[in-house]
């Protein structure tokens, strides 16, 4: 059992990690592993917004090991040696901990082989890259990972989020939602579910040099997704192809730059519930994540089996 | 040859395992209707449906909500009427009790679950599993609910004027689930007793795997389930249909003669071959 939740204002920009926190934290309790979100804040100039990890957190309930800070510092070293060979221009740098950073930069070549680059630092993981994307995990609830981020600060139109119960691999950030759409800027993926055909499929999509960083099945989703529309297929489409192609039940939700979609199993097993109106549409697990946002009666409902819906801004 | 079959009975004898007389296939005593205790359980409240409470849910937890339902109950107040229940979960469960209880506002999962008596009327929406295990009363729903509406329900009314999501009434043993809008996929998987009827369309699988029960559809159905089938439409049908939906306060203008009845299809021959008192004991 994990939770996620979405929301999308289609007419007006607001403090978007404030209000996704708050909907995380009403699901908790289905999820309290890590926490993680996608938040498409206002972007930077048309530069690249790039969040990335070069170690794990190890506080208590984490599966990974300490390293160390000389570690962290010997492997951003290497990143940014790396980041001058590849021609990318860096405006700006943050470090929020000691094995997480997020910088901006400005680069136009082929998102792949920078990334490839990049994460071939060992440990090295680009949670992602976008002109507004911000995706943000780590271990504990909402209120815990949005204060460790200075995330209720972001303003933005949309963002998907997730809570999670590890079930499938590790307490850890790599395993944790939502996953990049790599190599794709701004697009991230949220799953409840669990799919039965990952390692037939993982395989496929390794064969056709996408990469996995984790063991969680849900990054299957992410990956397939990114592989779909490197092939030109439209988003919405490559989400209707996954009810066939995906086995198992599930329901998740993706974001790009300017879209937000939901997908549900042909068998209907994980729950959702929408709000729908023309300036706001907003989707939780449970209806009390919602409630967050919208204290007063309104009117929800569930989408029913093999329900794809694309929103846009 | 020594005769095997005299020395077992002997044996058995001798230590006393045929001391106890059976009779006949069941001995579980079932109510009669003539002994009006029987329809309350110990210890139930002697409530009067027109000493009224309101509660604001706002800053309560599922646990203290339904503490003070239970409070008003004991206090002889039989309509208490929640404010803001603001979708949480697991409300006014467990009443084995006569109560007129309102919500105003939307429920969460599991709101309602294993209640035996009250009628309750949801001005909102419920989440997944409303209802679940209900014995008797009414239950009516103003806007749409969750997935699983209606699990294992034994008896009473349980009435949704919006929408419904998958598995409604699964596993169903009793009753009436009355939906004025559509249902999703896989709607009355294993019913195996009660009516259902749904004036909207129905999803994929409609009656999979059903033992028996009755399912009628107003709208259009995706698919039928294994062992469902559609059945002929009697007077009967019609009659009980007509009378139902008038009781139920909903599709007054709805034409029932275009429903289609979907029942089980496959005998079960040995639940077919119980009496008919055992087969109520059977589910």
């Amino acid at each position: 059992m994990c939770g996620i939740a979405g929301l999308i204002h289609k007419n007006k920009t607001v403090n978007i990690g404030k209000e996704l926190e708050d909907m995380l934290q009403a699901l908790k309790h289905r999820g309290p592993d890590s926490t993680g979100f996608a938040l498409y804040g206002e972007g930077e100039n048309n530069s690249y917004i790039m969040r990335f990890k070069v170690g794990e957190n190890v506080k208590e309930g984490s599966s990974a090991s300490n390293e160390g800070d000389e570690v962290y510092d010997a492997r951003k070293a290497q990143v940014d040696k790396y980041l001058g060979e590849l021609g990318a221009e860096v405006v700006s740098e943050d470090q929020i901990t000691p094995y997480s950073f997020k910088y901006i930069i400005n680069y136009d070549k082929d998102l792949m082989e920078f990334s490839k680059k990049i994460e071939s630092v060992e440990m090295t993981e680009i949670l992602s890259i976008g002109k507004s994307l911000e995706l943000v995990k780590d271990i504990g609830d909402a209120g815990v990972v949005s204060k460790q981020y200075g995330l209720d600060k972001i303003r933005g139109t949309h963002a998907i989020g997730h809570t999670r119960m590890a079930t499938e691999s590790g307490v850890d950030i790599r395993s944790a939602h939502p996953f990049w759409g790599y190599p794709f800027s701004d697009v991230s993926v949220v799953h409840n579910g669990q799919l039965t055909n990952y390692w037939n499929n993982r395989r496929a999509l390794e064969n056709k040099g996408m990469r996995f960083m984790s063991q969680c099945d849900s990054e299957l989703i992410a990956v397939y997704l990114a592989e779909k529309m490197r092939k030109g297929v439209s988003l919405e489409d490559g989400m209707r192809d996954s009810l066939s192609e995906l086995d198992g039940v599930f329901t998740y939700l993706v974001a790009t730059k300017d879209s937000l979609g939901m997908a549900k199993d042909t068998m209907a097993a994980k729950p959702m519930v929408l709000y729908e109106s023309d300036d706001l549409v907003a989707l939780g697990s449970e209806e009390i994540a919602i409630r967050t946002l919208l204290p007063q009666e309104i009117d929800t409902h569930d989408p029913y089996d093999g329900e794809v819906k694309v929103w846009q801004i | 040859m020594a005769n095997i079959n005299d020395n077992k009975d002997s044996k058995s004898h001798s230590m006393g395992l045929h001391s106890e007389a059976l009779k006949g296939r069941t001995q579980q005593v079932f109510f009669n209707p003539e002994e009006d205790e029987n329809y309350y359980y110990y210890g139930a409240y002697d409530v009067d449906f027109n000493k009224r409470t309101e509660i604001d849910a706002t800053e309560l937890s599922c646990k203290d909500l339904n503490d003070k339902i239970k409070n008003a109950m004991s206090n002889g107040y039989g309509t208490v009427v929640v404010k803001n229940p603001q979708g949480k979960h697991s409300l006014g469960v467990g009443i084995l009790n006569k109560l007129n209880l309102i919500f105003e506002g939307s429920l969460g999962y599991f709101g309602v679950g294993s209640i035996d008596g009250p009628i309750v009327r949801i001005s909102g929406r419920v989440g997944w599993s409303c209802a679940e295990n209900m014995m008797s009363g009414k239950v009516v729903i103003e806007k749409n609910a969750g997935s699983c509406f209606g699990a294992a329900i034994r008896g009473g009314d349980l009435i949704c004027k919006g929408s419904v999501g998958a598995r409604t009434g699964i596993d169903m043993k009793g009753g009436t689930i009355i939906i004025g809008g559509d249902a999703g996929a896989f709607t009355g998987f294993m019913m195996q007793r009660g009516r259902m009827v749904i004036l909207g369309d129905v999803g994929e699988n409609l009656g999979d795997s059903m033992y028996d029960g009755t399912i009628y559809v107003g709208g259009s159905i995706k698919s039928l389930g294994s062992d469902a089938v559609e059945s002929e439409l009697t007077e009967l049908d019609k009659s009980w249909l007509k009378r139902k939906l008038k009781v139920a306060e909903i599709g007054s203008d709805f034409d029932i003669s275009k429903m289609k009845k979907i029942v089980a299809g496959k005998k079960l021959w040995n639940y077919d071959a119980l009496e008919p008192a055992e087969r109520k004991g059977a589910i």
